[in-house]
């Protein structure tokens, strides 16, 4: 069996805000999984609930948000002595010999993890040597807010869409990443200087611009000091919203490339969310294609591109023009993206889909492996005849 | 103000022949400050659209872009160079003759008779709609400025133009609100209050950049549609390369207030000649995990032309520059066959 080195695996997960409209169903069960330098990329039009998942998971919600369900476990090695004092108590799934273990962390001693994975009224404890088990994970929501502090941006960081405007422009840029580092680790002034000039380095940026103030940067050379600030604490992980959209292509391109390097460099996991699945193309491993609140499709991306299960997927790939290849007449797809306050019956997408039957209308589709690691939610997926 | 009488039409004449266009706007540094430094926002621009052709212009945020597309329209009034348009001797008439006439210099009645042979569509359909309006007195909004038919005859064409955008039925439609309608719905509106008049050549910046792709394909696919049917002509004005050669006959790319390249797009996209472009062309994602790009390294990056010196605005970023373009001024653009030109020394 291959090693598997997982970072992240989200299961059902529902969410919903409530507005006085009436409650909109902005993330309907949505299930995926990430492994340790892979980059995932969440793909969908705006209101498909691809920025609510990142908010979801980072517990970064509003007020008027509803969790409604489903678990996110993040893994870090069992050796990890805070992570896994973090996790006792909690439900966890361990990864031991490529086995996979849930249930309650009950103990974690130097020497042994125990768990309760009692399930389906049969009572079982499992008593594991810690240094077999590879990997820990624990569910994040099920963390007080003060246990999941640590977790954001040493765990998780986040880069928000136009997260260049985000930098105050009354502070120098060096000094807003210095403030960041020391509120997080235990670092002096000097230390987290030097350290800032080598994050500044590592995303192309001058180490001068240090003592520069922000209206003094350019667009791309914000949108890389934020990169920068993302990366200040090491974390496992980055989920990166709509990283380059407000860019030029050139510099987009440039900053698309950097960011891939980056994370091949220090073996880093990311979630690239964005509207343009040209640019999901270039940076992703796995392909997340979202849909009015739901995943309707997820799996690796040469496998999504080349053979499309969901007709959403291939309607929206058959939509976007390309300067490579023939230039052939872009299909429309009809009607509107759904209202999440009212979502259509049974599969969200049904009264847009030129392959819907009548089950689409009434029931909604499972979630299930069509191909070897290639999910869908649909009752009536493409064959490979259809493309 | 020149005008040439005309009588015939073709396929292929020109519809718009702008010459030697240039604005300039000037830096103050305080309220009743003299103006020490311009912006050359619009450097010298030349170049025609015929009739039913859909011209790009292409480049990256602040290349003038936007501000060529304005002075077309006499958004803004250019501080020098010409602008010949085509458009009807006598226009309360049916008459079919045509005549050239410069709308750099029109004013007063005769730039509101221009207007109604041009129109424009703005990138944001939430901002350019009035949102205390409904869709019925938006799109009927420019017959009532020019004082064409009575209520019932607006009524019917604004019902007609709703059908032509997609919008149907257009009862349902029009004494809607803005705010009622989607993203792509509201451009569908727009594209109707632009068409209603009939226009000749309609400016479109970036008509389709705020919209969904489920949506995006379908306004595009509608103006397409509009131009094969009426045979209105587009300056389309996208920074997006792929949308570009989806809409466009033919392209110009500006960089820093300067037309770099100009041709027909297929030939410009898949023979890319200036550096520019090159490198331009070179960062454009690929839908398709399966391509590997060879991006172009170009150093640098875009700077705003602040009384740029009198040499190739691209020099500073150039690959390829040398000592001539040091000395030389703005290379002119050159022919390089198939309608192919580019403003460089060293191609």
């Amino acid at each position: 069996m291959t090693k598997r080195y997982p970072v992240l695996h989200v299961e059902n997960l529902t969410m919903h805000y409530l507005t006085r409209k009436g409650e909109v169903k902005a993330v309907e069960n949505v299930s995926f999984s990430l492994d340790k330098g892979e980059a995932l990329g969440l793909v969908g039009e705006s209101g498909c609930g691809k920025t609510s998942v990142a908010l979801t998971l980072l517990r970064l919600l509003p007020e008027n948000a509803r969790f409604l369900g489903g678990h996110v476990y993040f893994f870090r090695d069992s050796t990890d002595e805070a992570h896994a004092r973090r996790a006792v108590g909690k439900p966890v799934k361990i990864l031991l010999d490529g086995q996979e273990h849930q249930g309650r962390l009950l103990e974690a001693t130097r020497s042994h993890l125990v768990l309760d994975a009692s399930a389906n009224g049969r009572r079982e404890q499992l008593r594991l040597n810690r240094q077999d088990v590879a990997r820990l994970g624990v569910d994040l929501t099920a963390l007080s807010d003060e246990e999941m502090r640590p977790i954001r941006w040493k765990g998780i960081s986040m880069i928000f869409q136009a997260a260049m405007n985000s930098l105050n422009p009354v502070y120098k840029v060096g000094d807003q990443i210095i403030e960041a580092l020391q509120t997080h680790l235990p670092i002096s002034v000097p230390e987290a200087r030097e350290r800032v000039a080598e994050l500044f380095q590592l995303v192309g940026l001058d180490r001068q611009l240090m003592d520069r103030y922000p209206h003094e940067y350019s667009g791309g050379m914000k949108q890389r000091a934020v990169i920068a600030m993302a990366l200040a604490c090491e974390p496992d992980m980055i989920i990166a919203d709509e990283p380059t959209t407000a860019l030029d292509v050139i510099v987009q391109d440039k900053i698309l490339r950097e960011m891939r390097q980056i994370q091949k460099k220090l073996n880093m996991s990311m979630i690239y969310i964005s509207h343009d699945i040209a640019v999901i193309a270039e940076v992703a491993d796995k392909v997340g294609v979202m849909y009015g609140g739901g995943l309707v499709e997820f799996g690796p991306s040469d496998a999504i591109f080349k053979n499309p299960i969901h007709p959403y997927t291939k309607a929206l790939m058959s939509a976007f023009p390309s300067i490579k290849g023939e230039k052939v007449k872009l299909a429309a797809l009809p009607g509107e993206p759904p209202d999440l306050i009212k979502p259509p019956s049974g599969c969200r997408f049904h009264p847009r889909c030129p392959f819907a039957t009548e089950i689409c209308e009434r029931e909604v589709p499972e979630f299930r492996e069509h191909k070897p690691s290639q999910y869908a939610a649909c009752w009536n997926p493409l064959s490979k005849g259809d493309r | 103000m020149i005008t040439v009488a005309l009588q015939t039409q073709t396929r292929t004449e020109t519809l718009v022949r702008v010459e030697h266009l240039r604005k300039l706007f000037p830096l103050r540094t305080g309220v009743f400050a003299r103006a020490r430094s311009f912006i050359h926002a619009v450097d010298d621009v030349s170049f025609e659209i015929k009739r039913g052709e859909i011209f790009g212009l292409i480049g990256e945020s602040g290349c003038g872009k936007t501000t060529t597309g304005s002075l077309l329209v006499r958004l803004l009034d250019p501080t020098s160079g010409h602008i010949y348009m085509r458009v009807p001797s006598h226009p309360e008439t049916n008459s079919q003759e045509e005549q050239y006439v410069d709308i750099a210099t029109l004013e007063g009645r005769a730039l509101k008779e221009f207007r109604r042979n041009v129109q424009m569509i703005f990138q944001d359909p939430y901002e350019s709609l009035n949102p205390r309006m409904t869709v019925f007195d938006i799109v009927a909004e420019p017959l009532g400025i020019h004082g064409i038919g009575n209520v019932y005859e607006r009524e019917e064409r604004v019902a007609e133009l709703l059908s032509l955008v997609g919008l149907t039925p257009p009862e349902s439609f029009l004494f809607r609100y803005p705010h009622e309608l989607s993203g792509g719905q509201r451009q569908r509106v727009a594209i109707a209050r632009a068409m209603i008049l009939n226009p000749s050549f309609i400016v479109a910046d970036e008509p389709t950049s705020m919209l969904d792709v489920s949506i995006r394909t379908g306004v595009m696919n509608l103006m397409l549609d509009l131009r094969e049917e009426f045979g209105i002509s587009y300056l389309y004005i996208t920074h997006d390369l792929a949308v570009a050669r989806y809409m466009c006959d033919r392209i110009a790319v500006m960089y820093l207030g300067k037309i770099v390249e100009l041709g027909p797009t297929e030939e410009v996209i898949q023979n890319p000649l200036h550096p520019y472009t090159r490198a331009l062309i070179s960062a454009v994602p690929i839908p398709d995990p399966a391509v590997e790009r060879q991006p172009i390294e170009i150093k640098g990056g875009v700077s705003k032309p602040i009384d740029p010196p009198p040499r190739c605005r691209f020099y500073d970023r150039c690959p390829i520059a040398t000592e001539r373009c040091a000395q030389s001024d703005h290379p002119p653009l050159e022919d390089k066959g198939r309608g192919h030109f580019v403003a460089c020394y060293e191609i």
